[in-house]
């Protein structure tokens, strides 16, 4: 199976309560509160995609948006 | 479909807290319903009252918000009249084993094809905190500041006496075991139970000094383990998660569509 390749974080900074959860459990330490409480991704290169932040988000605020192009 | 397609965006943000497991219920009973590739005109989800009813609200199925307790039996109706139909029905742990254990225990013994998910956050979240038959001795609660003495059911146990044919545990931790779990329920013909430990940082977790959201999601990881797997059998003080039950036994409305054509050949 090809190496999954991420093309974004799209986060809804309407919907995100900033409950820290996806921040927590990342297992590429990727993400991060920002001063206002939002999650921003900080570290995109880190991401394996395993799209736990996505599964996890308690607000459905994350979506991992991976890149097709180079399968 | 995405997932999106399945929501009533809006109605976002949603009204539960910062970090209330039943966001995650919501977004993981959606990937399973997705990956099933459910069309969203043949789902009913019937809840009840609580923050965990609320649920029914988001979902762009067919929904009926009912009264407290009673979700299984307003399910019960429409699976019976509509057969072909996917009933789900997500109750809070009071919604689903105070008020509505009866309704419980019954919709289990006659197996009917439903899914019934008890969100189990150990507690009233709705109406201030007060604890519920599933909190268990020594937790507290605002109806039990210096602790309650009741013993909690085990809804798998309670489940399997019962009658249900399916039956399963997981948590809001344990995401991806959740989904595969409420695939195989909602796939499952007869009555399926999940029951899924969902943290409620608001009332569960202040008042049992549990933390955050993140710390109460350590606790599952930390204080559960998947039946079958060494941990578990090396220490009985984990609460074990999976599949309990899965077996075939006779199915409710087909065995009332029998009746049926016994009934019609009666008359003609
Ligand atoms: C007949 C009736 N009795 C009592 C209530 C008050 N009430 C509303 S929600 C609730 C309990 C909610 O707890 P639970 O079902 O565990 O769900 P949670 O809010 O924790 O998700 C109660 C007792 C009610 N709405 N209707
Ligand atoms: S009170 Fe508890 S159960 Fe209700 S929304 Fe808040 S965290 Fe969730």
């Amino acid at each position: 199976m090809a190496k999954k390749k991420l093309k974004e974080h799209r986060i809804n900074r309407d919907w995100c309560k900033g409950c820290g959860i996806c921040v927590k459990f990342c297992p590429g330490k990727v993400l991060e509160l920002d001063a206002m409480e939002k999650v921003v991704a900080v570290r995109p290169k880190d991401c394996i995609c395993c799209k736990l932040c996505e599964l996890r988000c308690p607000d459905l605020a994350i979506e991992i948006v991976e890149d097709e192009g180079d399968e | 479909m995405a997932i999106k397609d399945y929501l009533r965006e809006r109605f976002f943000p949603h009204m539960w807290c910062p970090g209330c497991g039943h966001g995650t219920v919501l977004n993981t009973l959606l990937r399973a319903v997705e990956d099933l590739g459910l069309n969203k005109n043949d789902i009913v989800m019937t809840s009840g009252i609580g923050c965990s009813a609320r649920i029914s609200g988001y979902v762009d199925f067919h929904s009926l918000h009912t009264i407290h307790g009673r979700a299984l039996a307003f399910a019960t109706g429409v699976k019976l009249s509509r057969p072909e139909l996917t009933l789900l029905v997500p109750m809070g742990d009071g919604d689903a084993l105070a008020i509505g254990g009866n309704h419980f225990i019954h919709a289990a013994r006659r197996n009917i094809d439903i899914t019934a998910i008890v969100m189990n956050n150990r507690i009233y979240g709705m109406t201030g905190g007060q604890y519920s038959p599933l909190s268990g001795p020594g937790k507290k609660a605002t109806t039990a500041p210096y602790k309650t003495i009741d013993n909690q059911f085990d809804v798998v146990e309670l489940s399997k006496a019962a009658g249900a044919s399916f039956v399963a545990r997981t948590t809001t931790y344990h995401v991806q075991e959740a989904i595969e779990i409420f695939k195989k329920a909602i796939t499952h013909k007869g009555f399926s139970v999940v029951e899924i430990l969902t943290q409620c940082p608001t009332h569960y977790g202040r008042k049992n000094k549990e933390g955050d959201a993140v710390n109460m999601l350590e606790i599952y990881r930390d204080t559960t383990a998947k039946v079958g797997s060494k941990a578990l059998t090396e220490n009985p003080a984990l609460l074990g998660r999976g599949i309990f039950v899965d077996k075939d036994t006779p199915e409710y409305c087909e065995e009332y569509e029998k009746i049926i054509q016994l009934a019609m050949r009666e008359v003609a």
